[in-house]
C-alpha cells in the first residue's frame, strides 16, 4: 500500500481556466488528476442543446482543450485522470480521449465510461415526492427535461480496479470523484464510513479548485493573497489514515493558509456535522487544521457517519423564460433619469400587457445585487446602469423586455446609454428540483475503451 | 469598542437550490464568543431584511470558530430562476461585514484590516 498519494484537482467547474490543470499535471508530481465540470443545472441544459443541435456530442465543450492540455504530461508520469466530463454522454467522451491518446501515439491506454446517472425515463416511478416543496414527482411530469441521479465513487473505484488509467462519468457527486483515488489506493471498503468520511470531507475541500487555494477570497486590506493572477489548484497529499496535507504548486500565486481551508469547509455546506453525499455522511465538526508550512494545511479528524438508503436525484424541468437587458446614465442627474426610466418601463409594461411571473427593475451600483436590504446611496451616483429582468411562461412574453428597452434608445430619456442589440438577452429557464431514490434502484455500468 | 464584522470575522456565501448558506469564521479565537453571542439568527436574518426570505438556522462550529448560517429563500426561487444579477448569491456573503458588534477593547490589536 502506498504512504501517501498525490491528488490534484484539474477543474471546478465548466468555465475553469485549463492552465492550472497543465501546471498541476506537469509540475504537481501528482498519482492522479480530477476534473469537476458540472453545475446543478449542467445535464438538464445539454440535454436541451442536444434536441436542438444534432451535432453537440453531449460531453464537456471544453474536453478537448482539457485533456490536449493534459494528457501529454499524465501519460509520461503516469498520472490517472478522472473526470465527470461525460455529462450526458460519458461513452463519446471516452472515445474522444481514446482519439486524443491515439494522436499522441499512447497504445493500450485503458479509458472507462461510467454511466447509469441518467435516470429520466423512469424518475417518475423511482420517486415520491419533491424535497424542496414536498409535492409528489409526478407533478414535474409535463415540463421534465431531465433527470440524473448523484453517483458516489464506488463504480470509479471499480473501474481503476480493472485497471482504467482514465475514468470518466456523468454525474458524480463533486467530492466522490477525488475520493475514488483514496478508496482505491488504500483499499478503504464503500461502508468504511471512518475513511469515507475523512476521504470525503477532503473531496470537498478539492472539488472547488483555486476556491481553496485564494481564489473567491482577496479582499483588499483585510485578507490579501500574493499574485491572485496567478491561482494554482490545490494538491491533496493524503496518507491512508485519511488525513491529508493541503498544497500547491511552488511558485504559484495565492495561499493556501486556515483561513482559505475554513472557508472551503464549510461552503455549500448546511448541517456540518451532516454532510450528506452517495458515499457517507462527513462530520466537518470536529476536524483540525494546521498549518505546517508555507501554503500547506494539515487536515486531520474528519468524522464520517454511515451512508443513508437513498441516492439524491436532480430533475430539471422547462419553466419557462427569463427576458433581461440594460441601458445605462452617467454625469450630472444620473439617477434622477434611470429614475424616469424606470417608470417608463413599468408604464410600457402595462400597455403592452406583458405576462410576467416577476419583473424586476434595479439599478446597478445602488441596489441590484443585494436587492431591498441595499441602503440608500450616501451620494449622488455618478455612473447608474438600469437593468430590468422579467420571468415569464413564454418565449414571446419574455421578449417583450428587450423590445420595449429596444424603445428607449429613441423614445426614452436624454443622455441614454443603450448597448447594441444582441440576440441572448432572453434565455430558457430549467428549474432544478430535488428527489430521493432507493440506493439499489440504481446500478451503474462500465464501458472500456482503448486506445 | 464597537467595530464592524469585516475586522472581527471573515465570510463566504454558497448555493444550493434556493439557499444560501453564509460561514462567518473568526479571525481570531478570542472573537469567536463574541459573534456567538451577538451574532444571532435573529440578528443575521434582521441585518437581510427583504433579502433573505426564508428562515435563518445558525450552525455553531467552534472547533473552527466558525459560524454557518443557512438562509432559506435567498436566491430568488433558486439559481436558474432568479432575476437577480448575482443568481448564485456569491456576494451576498459581503453585507454581513457590515454588520456592528461590541469587542472588549483588550482585543483591539487583534483586529484585522484598517480602521
Amino acid at each position: 500500500m502506498k504512504k501517501t498519494v498525490r491528488i490534484g484537482a484539474g477543474s471546478a467547474w465548466w468555465g475553469d481556466r485549463v492552465e492550472p490543470a497543465v501546471l498541476n499535471a506537469e509540475r504537481g508530481d501528482l498519482d492522479y488528476l480530477c476534473f469537476e465540470t458540472m453545475a446543478e443545472a449542467t445535464i438538464s441544459a445539454a440535454q436541451v442543446r442536444a434536441r436542438r443541435d444534432p451535432s453537440f456530442p453531449g460531453y464537456d465543450t471544453y474536453l478537448d482543450d482539457r485533456m490536449r492540455g493534459v494528457l501529454p504530461a499524465c501519460l509520461k508520469r503516469g498520472t490517472r485522470i478522472i473526470s465527470n466530463q461525460g455529462w450526458i454522454n460519458p461513452d463519446a467522451a471516452a472515445e474522444r480521449i481514446v482519439h486524443w491518446l491515439r494522436e499522441l501515439g499512447a497504445k493500450g491506454v485503458k479509458v472507462a465510461s461510467v454511466n447509469g446517472s441518467l435516470i429520466t425515463d423512469r424518475v417518475l416511478e423511482l420517486t415520491d415526492t419533491i424535497l424542496e416543496n414536498g409535492q409528489p414527482t409526478s407533478t414535474l411530469a409535463p415540463s421534465l427535461v431531465s433527470a440524473e441521479v448523484y453517483q458516489g465513487a464506488e463504480p470509479i473505484v471499480e473501474a481503476l480496479k480493472a485497471g482504467a488509467q482514465i475514468v470518466v462519468t456523468g454525474r458524480v457527486a463533486d467530492p466522490s470523484i477525488f475520493m475514488a483515488p483514496m478508496m482505491y489506493e488504500f483499499g478503504w471498503d464503500a461502508l468504511d464510513h471512518t475513511h469515507l468520511g475523512r476521504g470525503n470531507g477532503i473531496g470537498h475541500l478539492m472539488e472547488c479548485g483555486a476556491q481553496v487555494t485564494g481564489g473567491y477570497f482577496s479582499d483588499p486590506g483585510f485578507k490579501d493573497v500574493p499574485e491572485p493572477w496567478n491561482l494554482a489548484f490545490p494538491i491533496a497529499e493524503v496518507e491512508a489514515d485519511g488525513s491529508a496535507v493541503i498544497t500547491k504548486v511552488a511558485g504559484s500565486g495565492g495561499a493556501i493558509t486556515l483561513q482559505t481551508v475554513k472557508e472551503q469547509l464549510l461552503y455549500e455546506v448546511h448541517d456540518p456535522a451532516n454532510y450528506i453525499t452517495p458515499d457517507v455522511v462527513v462530520d466537518f465538526t470536529t476536524a483540525k487544521l494546521e498549518q505546517v508550512g508555507p501554503d500547506r494545511v494539515r487536515v486531520t479528524n474528519l468524522s464520517g457517519k454511515p451512508r443513508t438508503p437513498t441516492l439524491k436525484v436532480s430533475i430539471g424541468c422547462q419553466e419557462g423564460f427569463i427576458g433581461e437587458d440594460m441601458f445605462f446614465y452617467a454625469g450630472e442627474g444620473a439617477l434622477r433619469r434611470a429614475q424616469l426610466a424606470k417608470r417608463i418601463l413599468e408604464e410600457r409594461f402595462r400597455i403592452v400587457k406583458l405576462d410576467a411571473e416577476e419583473i424586476r427593475i434595479d439599478f446597478l451600483g445602488i441596489n441590484a445585487i443585494h436587492g431591498a436590504m441595499s441602503p440608500a446611496p450616501k451620494a449622488e451616483p455618478y455612473e447608474v446602469a438600469v437593468r430590468v429582468a422579467a420571468r415569464c411562461r413564454t418565449r414571446e412574453e419574455a421578449n417583450k423586455v428587450g423590445r420595449e428597452v429596444d424603445g428607449m434608445a429613441v423614445s426614452g430619456v436624454g443622455h441614454t446609454g443603450k448597448r447594441v442589440p444582441h440576440q441572448d438577452r432572453t434565455r430558457e429557464i430549467i428549474g432544478v428540483w430535488s428527489s430521493l431514490v432507493p440506493r439499489d434502484r440504481i446500478v451503474p455500468s462500465i464501458r472500456y475503451f482503448e486506445s | 469598542m464597537k467595530v464592524k464584522l469585516q475586522h472581527v470575522a471573515h465570510t463566504r456565501s454558497g448555493d444550493k437550490g434556493n439557499t444560501s448558506n453564509i460561514s462567518v469564521i473568526a479571525y481570531d479565537d478570542a472573537f469567536y464568543p463574541h459573534l456567538v453571542e451577538q451574532l444571532t439568527s435573529e440578528r443575521f436574518h434582521q441585518h437581510y431584511a427583504g433579502t433573505i426570505h426564508g428562515p435563518v438556522t445558525r450552525f455553531e462550529v467552534p472547533g473552527l470558530a466558525a459560524l454557518n448560517f443557512v438562509c432559506q429563500g435567498a436566491l430568488g426561487g433558486g439559481v436558474s430562476r432568479s432575476l437577480c444579477l448575482d443568481n448564485y448569491g456569491k456576494s451576498l456573503s459581503a453585507a454581513i461585514l457590515g454588520f456592528e458588534l461590541d469587542i472588549p477593547d483588550a482585543l483591539g490589536p487583534r483586529l484585522r484590516g484598517p480602521r
